[in-house]
């Protein structure tokens, strides 16, 4: 059985007084202990809506209107807010994008660190304090004793993230949710950051959810990719098999537009168009507009996930080779 | 993209705008029309016989038909008072902020479109000035006055050194107003384009970038008139405003008040009534304003 | 040490504030008063008069007579009042421990109650409650505050006498010559209705602003990270989002100390509260010039000290400012 199950998520948004868009449209997702899946889509798609549905923290107005979050036999979304509050942060911790942003500026490290302690364990300060520190440590941030005290401006983007993360990892979760944990940082860091989140997701067993833009990043990472389109799940396998053989036009073009498939002097490829806006969703396969490999059916009809991919007319083996 | 039909639709869907509007228009046709309508010109002694001072309204024992809503201390019809009144109030009110609308918007613009330590300056300047507080300015700037000068002169000139002085002590509300829209205006394409044919600074300033920061503007206008005849009222009823023979709503209210105790509500009540009333339509105005127009801009941060 | 500069930052900044009211309040008396008339009668011929200017220096250059003025106002001494023949010091301070007890009421009052209202409405924002009390609070903006004292007098010192309605009532006076009105029953009987009063307009806008400004903090990644990490929702409220929203409160607050001072005039007008701006009021009217100097020296001297303490406090709660001038 697995960790985590997710069945059909759908998440909606209000519009106007009586209509409702939906930013997910139905995803599905499954993950077993220790293992680590990479959830791939340009901005948009819904990733980071599915990372915060499945932590029930939804910004309002917006609801999940349907589906399951299934945890260790037990559906998320049936629980109330003090237990939620059990799981949140605790057995499921989350990194988030912008590490400036995501430490209050008003309270020091220690209180932020302490505090997520305190909330799920009984323990003296001293005993929170000596953990913290340990973590820290962890996490490979110098003289951890006095950063303590340190408030969140006072350290670098890069520093941050590694405290956001050294918070993550603080109550042992089972998961951890890290939503573009790199994306804001400055380049030369980015590497390092993603190698810690790595490590210690194998040291201790933690299982990942690793969402990106960014193929590259989790070809390196993680062991399963799910690729998402406007809100839906368009192609989902182990992590080798999509990159070598894409089936899904979206994710061959994806692909093509990695700065390391292209040779010396070739033009960076781009997929021609933008994602719709939830809004304007066309008729038939949300893709279809952009799609070199468009058929009438495709117009007129929604693929459904099955056998990996979501596609009315999917790549061939020797034409994802090309 | 904000169309006026667009504006009018939403207008005309919001009941409390719809109340807040007519209530204003009535009120400023009341007082533009006052010579015409008011049962008597409360300014013309002729009119006026001290014995028919202190009456209750018309509907209330002791009541006379010619006076609607009662008599003040000097025999004045409280209606026409008030008619007379309002249009004092909103004169103050509206010349105040044209005043304060010319100093902010040309200093703002100044302020954004240099840049540096013109900037600055002014910024700084605006700081110190909103962290006075109009209202003890003009209180402490009148008081001088009215210590230095004979209570007559002091009447003569008062309506425009009321405007001037609740004028000079706002400009910073505009000011930053057009300042922050000069900002994000200033690098967009058509300034650009007026800066490569070679516009003088002048010209773009005023032709190019003012008429697409005109929306918050209009907002802060509405407000600022409510803010503007608040402070008026203010002053008058301190006894640093209208004097009591050309009386604003601030003026009525400071004549009747004494009388309060002694039974006769009337000549506080009503003109308290029309300031509120007044006030509060441009209050709720100026929020559905902002709400429909801009709404990034925000009450409170003043 | 950082305590150390910014205290001799401020010192120097209200070392200049202070020096440009004191021309102010110079030229005010160069211009205004003549000291002659409260010392001699009509009668006295020219000569003498001339004589008498020239005694009391009155004819000196301008800035050998600025200079004895602010000789004089550094020593406390800032002219005696016309119509209380004491000093225009001694009359205002007297005249402090009301206007302090009063604005201190409203203070209590307003912030007692924008804070949980404000919270509330940010929190709850489609509440009937929210509804009620934002609807409240533009009418609260739109009514005078000279209005509001005027109804309360009306409806609870008048029509349905619960209430004092006029002066400060019983008063102590504490050994340091402080009259407080606190430690009797009746001066806190008088005290309702001025506070009331002065707090009416202070209460919606910071119940706005509060509100506003939790909104903001509320939709912020480090609050939705806080509850990402299991805090009860209190910590995430009070705790993460309610300390980011005292920031730009106490800085607006700084900017109203100007604003609460007018109002305090207005408000002891109506009540007859025997404050300091119930006596600057009366000085304008008796053309008491050098009260109505002492009033506007000592008000600023209050608007540079309170502007100080709300400086300092904001630097204690945000830890991303320094305190000014202190980065050297």
């Amino acid at each position: 059985m697995p960790m985590l199950e997710v069945r059909d998520l759908h998440v909606a948004f209000p519009q106007g007084k009586t209509d409702e868009v939906e930013a997910l449209r139905g995803v599905d997702l499954h993950l077993s202990k220790g293992e680590r899946l990479g959830v791939v889509g340009e901005s948009g798609a819904g990733k980071s809506m599915l990372a915060f549905a499945i932590l029930n923290l939804i910004a309002e107005p917006g609801r999940v209107s349907d589906g399951e979050i299934i945890f260790h036999g037990q559906n998320l979304l049936d629980l109330s807010e003090r237990e939620i509050r059990r799981i949140r942060g605790n057995r499921i911790s989350m990194i988030f994008q912008d590490p400036m942003v995501t430490l209050n500026p008003v309270l020091t490290i220690g209180t932020q660190m302490m505090e997520t302690l305190r909330a799920h364990r009984r323990i003296s300060d001293a005993e929170a304090r000596r953990l913290c520190i340990e973590k820290l440590k962890e996490v490979s941030i110098p003289s951890a004793d006095s950063r303590m005290e340190a408030y969140p401006h006072e350290l670098s983007g890069g520093l941050r993230q590694r405290v956001v993360i050294a918070i993550a990892l603080l109550t042992d979760p089972e998961l951890i949710i890290a939503d573009e944990p790199t994306t804001a940082l400055d380049v030369t860091i980015q590497a390092e950051i993603m190698a810690l989140i790595l490590k210690l997701c194998r040291e201790k067993d933690v299982a990942l959810i690793l969402i990106t833009h960014d193929l590259g990043v989790v070809a390196e990472v993680t062991e399963r990719i799910m690729i998402m389109y406007a809100g839906k799940c368009v192609e989902e396998g182990p992590t080798r098999q999509i990159i070598d053989a894409p089936r899904h036009p979206y994710t061959y073009g994806l692909l093509r537009a990695l700065p390391q498939k292209v040779g010396r002097g070739q033009r960076l490829y781009q997929i021609p168009g933008s994602m719709p806006p939830i809004t304007a969703l066309p008729s038939g396969c949300a893709y279809h507009p952009r799609c070199e490999r468009v058929t009438d059916r495709c117009r007129r009809e929604i693929p459904e996930l099955g056998d990996g991919t979501a596609c009315f007319s999917p790549l061939t083996p020797v034409e994802a080779a090309s | 993209m904000i169309t006026w039909r667009g504006v009018l639709s939403r207008f005309l869907g919001d009941p409390v705008a719809i109340g807040a509007g007519v209530v204003l228009l009535v009120l400023v046709l009341m007082a533009v029309f006052a010579p015409l309508l008011a049962p008597q010109n409360p300014y013309d002694l002729m009119q006026i016989d001290i014995m028919d001072s202190e009456m209750p309204p018309a509907w209330r024992a002791g009541g006379d038909e010619r006076f609607l809503l009662g008599t003040d201390t000097q025999g004045r019809g409280v209606l026409s008072t008030i008619m007379y009144g309002t249009g004092i109030s909103l004169l103050i009110g509206a010349g105040a902020v044209v005043v304060q609308a010319v100093l902010g918007i040309t200093l703002g613009l100044i302020a954004g479109y240099r840049g540096g330590w013109v900037d600055a300056f002014l910024m700084r300047l605006a700081d110190i000035q909103m962290s006075l507080s109009t209202l003890m300015i003009a209180i402490i700037v009148l008081a001088i006055f009215s210590a230095g000068f004979d209570a007559n002169t002091y009447a003569d000139y008062a309506i425009f050194m009321l405007i001037l002085i609740i004028g000079v002590a706002e400009w910073p509300k505009f000011a930053r107003t057009v300042r922050s829209s000069v900002l994000g205006e200033k690098n967009k394409e058509y300034v650009d384009a007026a800066r490569v044919i070679g516009l003088p600074p002048r010209r773009i300033m005023w032709g190019h970038i003012l008429p697409n920061t005109l929306t918050p503007v209009l907002v802060i206008s509405t407000i600022q008139v409510a803010e503007a005849i608040m402070t008026e009222a203010a002053l008058s009823f301190l006894g640093l405003g209208m004097p009591v023979d050309r009386p604003s709503l601030g003026s009525l209210i400071r004549s009747g008040f004494e009388f309060i105790f002694s039974g006769s509500w009337w000549i506080t009540f009503y003109p308290a009534m029309v300031l509120i009333a007044l006030v509060l339509a441009l209050n709720l105005l100026g929020d559905w304003m902002r709400d429909v127009l801009n709404p990034k801009l925000r009450r409170g941060e003043d | 040490m950082h305590i150390i500069a910014f205290l001799i930052r401020r010192a120097v900044q209200a070392v200049i504030v202070m020096f440009v009211i004191s021309l102010i309040g110079f030229s005010i008396q160069d211009n205004l008063g003549d000291p002659l008339r409260e010392l001699v009668g009509q009668s006295v011929s020219e000569a003498d008069r001339e004589a008498l200017r020239d005694e009391l220096g009155l004819n000196d250059p301008f800035l050998v007579q600025y200079a004895r003025f602010l000789g004089n106002a550094v020593q406390g001494d800032l002219g005696t009042s016309y119509f209380f023949k004491r000093p225009a010091l001694d009359v205002i301070l007297d005249k402090f421990p009301a206007t302090f007890e009063l604005v201190l009421g409203a203070t209590f009052i307003f912030v007692g109650l924008s804070i949980p209202g404000g919270i509330y409405c940010a929190i709850h924002r489609d509440s009937w409650l929210t509804r009620i009390i934002m609807t409240g609070s533009i009418i609260g903006i739109s009514v005078p505050v000279f209005l509001t004292a005027i109804m309360l007098v009306w409806l609870f010192g008048v029509e349905l006498g619960w209430l004092p309605a006029f002066g400060r009532g019983d008063t102590v006076e504490l050994p340091w010559g402080w009259d407080t009105g606190l430690l009797t029953l009746d001066g806190w009987a008088h005290l309702v209705l001025p506070s009331i009063a002065l707090s009416s307009i202070m209460l919606p806008l910071f119940i706005r602003l509060i509100r506003a400004e939790m909104m903001e903090t509320m939709g912020t990644d480090y609050v939705r990270f806080a509850r990402a990490k299991g805090l009860s929702t209190a910590r995430v409220r009070y705790v993460h989002a309610f300390r980011n929203t005292l920031l730009p409160v106490v800085t607006v607050g700084g900017l109203m100390i100007g604003t609460l001072i007018a109002y305090t005039i207005l408000t002891e007008t109506v009540f007859q509260w025997p404050g300091m701006g119930f006596l600057f009021l009366e000085a304008v009217n008796r053309v008491d010039t050098p009260l109505i100097i002492a009033y506007i020296i000592v008000v600023g001297l209050i608007f540079v000290v309170v502007n100080t303490i709300v400086d300092f406090v904001y630097t204690l709660i945000n830890p991303m400012v320094k305190l000014p001038g202190a980065k050297a």
